[in-house]
């Protein structure tokens, strides 16, 4: 088997793979995703800069390279 | 008889060879606050505070720097050569990084690595370095002075500034080569490794609104190839100024990239890049996929569309997704390095974690991007971007969305979101403070560094090639290093600890 064949073979399984853990998708992983999303967003009120209109439009920088 | 020695050596003894991929990565940091609201005195301050950390200031040598000399063998006398500004804020650290103020942003340039891994350790050791010049600055400011830093590329209002990388190439390689190798990587490899940006600032071509872009820079390139890198910037840039001898090296100065706060996506986007470069040199060009008709409209559209499915007119006629040449380029790598090794690149093991990763964030933007939200940039932060507009119902122009995308960038770990966003680690906490102090041992950084570090009152200045010696009686004295392969951990360790002194260094390098 050609290096090309052998490369195509192994990307056609990985896509196989993909495939297939598409359908029985683990339900937990992305809910742990989401959970930690949402955990961020109800604390990231207190992370961000008080005055966001300010803090935007005090942002200004002279160009560089 | 005639002597046929040559013609039975076998092509594959005699095909050219890749050189060591000899890497590094400057960026420069926007900057806000300050004494006096002045991004230049405010940038002096940082680089002042952390050379007074204990460690000498040390001038940077501006013999054999040549911005303007141009990769094309020709000077462009129409392009706005690029300014050396020699009295500003220097200094040369003892992890022989350089420390400096460029233009009106404080810059970390990297010191020369030998592997991609060990470049993006460098690039976040330079992060570290950044926060404890900070520390030490704000220490002393008032508070209405405080200083802040992101590590970013672009302010929102059409002001970029660079996060460049650079790559030794062999001197014999044709730029023309370069340019039609590389230009589809280059206009292609954001969509893995871009940093993302709410909103559009420029005057690009613009067909309808764009809320979210996958790269920080792509606007802001206007040419294909050029000289300049802060007008009319150029997907190639043919600034030639190598660094080492000329005679043998180019060293190939990339300004088309996005600072990444995630480390995996520094790796891929330096692994990607010098695996094929070292494809290019060994193999030639004629495997690359074809160049995109018009390459800047590319890059701005590829940008712009972050479902992944804008497609551009090739010169074979077919049309490509960035996805597409990814994913060429990606099979052309991982072919050169099943068959050829990529000992040019790394050894055998960082070379297969960087075709997996490269692999896996490209699979994942099209496929599934929450799967590869902890490494690709510009995923997590549109997850957390789209996350808070959904919650309190925002439309996309709101300026609170701004401030995240600013923010996500903030250095200090107080107010960082890219901390907060469950990016994937590469090193531990200790290996990076070692990285803050020590020079890499494979190049002549170590060299640099260790002289910094033993000799610092008797080094009145540094750079790239060379280190300038005072040892108080006759003239100054520079130590050449024009080979980036020299200088090496293993070649002067031995040196460096015999020499009590500088002058016994030079006297031991007289020898």
């Amino acid at each position: 088997m050609s290096e090309q064949e052998r490369i195509q073979r192994q990307r056609t399984e990985r896509a196989n793979e993909t495939a297939s853990t598409e359908v029985v998708a683990d339900p937990s992983k992305g809910d742990q995703l989401k959970a930690d999303l949402d955990e961020l967003l109800d604390e990231i009120d207190e992370v961000l800069e008080e005055n966001a209109e300010e803090f935007v439009r005090n942002y200004v920088q002279k160009g560089g390279q | 008889m005639v002597d046929q020695s040559s013609t039975l050596v076998p092509a594959s003894i005699s095909k050219p060879m890749a050189v060591a991929k000899v890497m590094g990565v400057e960026t420069e940091y926007g900057i806000a606050g300050g004494p006096d609201g002045d991004p230049i005195s405010a940038s002096s301050v940082i680089v002042s505070a952390y050379a007074q950390k204990g460690r000498a200031s040390i001038s940077w040598d501006f013999e054999g720097e040549t911005p303007d000399l141009d990769a094309r063998g020709r000077t462009d006398f129409t392009a706005l050569a690029p300014v050396v500004e020699t009295h500003l804020a220097n200094t040369v650290l003892t992890n022989g990084a350089r420390l400096y103020v460029d233009h009106a942003h404080p810059e970390y340039s990297s010191p020369e690595c030998r592997t991609p891994l060990e470049v993006t350790l460098y690039d976040v050791a330079g992060e570290e370095v950044m926060r404890r010049a900070l520390e030490a600055a704000n220490n002393v400011l008032p508070v209405e002075r405080t200083i802040t830093l992101y590590k970013n590329n672009s302010d929102g209002k059409g002001n970029s500034y660079g996060t460049h990388e650079n790559y030794l190439l062999r001197r014999d390689v044709d730029f023309g080569h370069v340019i039609r190798a590389m230009v589809p990587h280059f206009v292609s490899r954001q969509i893995v490794v871009g940093a993302g940006k709410v909103g559009e600032e420029t005057d690009a071509v613009s067909q309808r609104e764009c809320a979210f872009q996958v790269s920080q820079r792509a606007e802001f390139f206007e040419e294909v190839v050029g000289l300049e890198t802060t007008l009319k910037r150029p997907i190639i840039n043919t600034r030639d100024e190598p660094h080492s001898d000329a005679e043998r090296f180019r060293r190939l100065h990339v300004i088309i990239g996005d600072a990444n706060m995630s480390q995996c996506a520094t790796l891929v986007k330096l692994g990607s890049t010098a695996l094929l470069l070292a494809v290019l040199e060994q193999r030639g060009v004629s495997h690359f996929p074809p160049m995109p008709s018009f390459p800047v409209e590319a890059v701005h559209g590829y940008s712009r569309d972050t479902t992944l499915r804008y497609a551009v007119a090739c010169e074979d006629g077919r049309s490509r997704t960035a996805w597409d040449f990814q994913d060429d380029l990606w099979t052309l790598a991982r072919e050169y390095a099943s068959f050829d090794g990529a000992a040019a690149v790394a050894p055998p093991d960082q070379v297969e974690e960087i075709l997996t990763q490269w692999r896996e964030m490209l699979d994942g933007v099209r496929d599934d991007p929450a799967t590869v939200a902890d490494r690709v940039d510009w995923v997590a932060k549109q997850r957390v971007i789209q996350g808070y507009q959904d919650r309190h119902n925002l439309d996309d122009g709101d300026v609170r969305l701004r401030a995240i995308d600013l923010q996500y960038h903030d250095i200090r770990a107080s107010h960082s979101l890219a901390r907060r966003v469950g990016l994937r680690p590469l090193f531990a906490e200790e290996t990076v403070r070692e990285a803050v102090h020590n020079p890499p041992p494979s190049t002549r950084a170590f060299f640099r560094g260790q002289c910094v570090a033993r000799y610092p009152e008797q080094i009145v200045a540094a750079n790239w090639d060379s280190v300038v010696f005072d040892v108080g009686e006759g003239p100054l004295q520079r130590v050449p290093m024009l080979d980036p392969l020299r200088g090496t951990r293993e070649l002067t360790s031995e040196l460096l600890e015999t020499s009590r002194t500088a002058s016994e260094l030079l006297a031991a390098l007289d020898g």
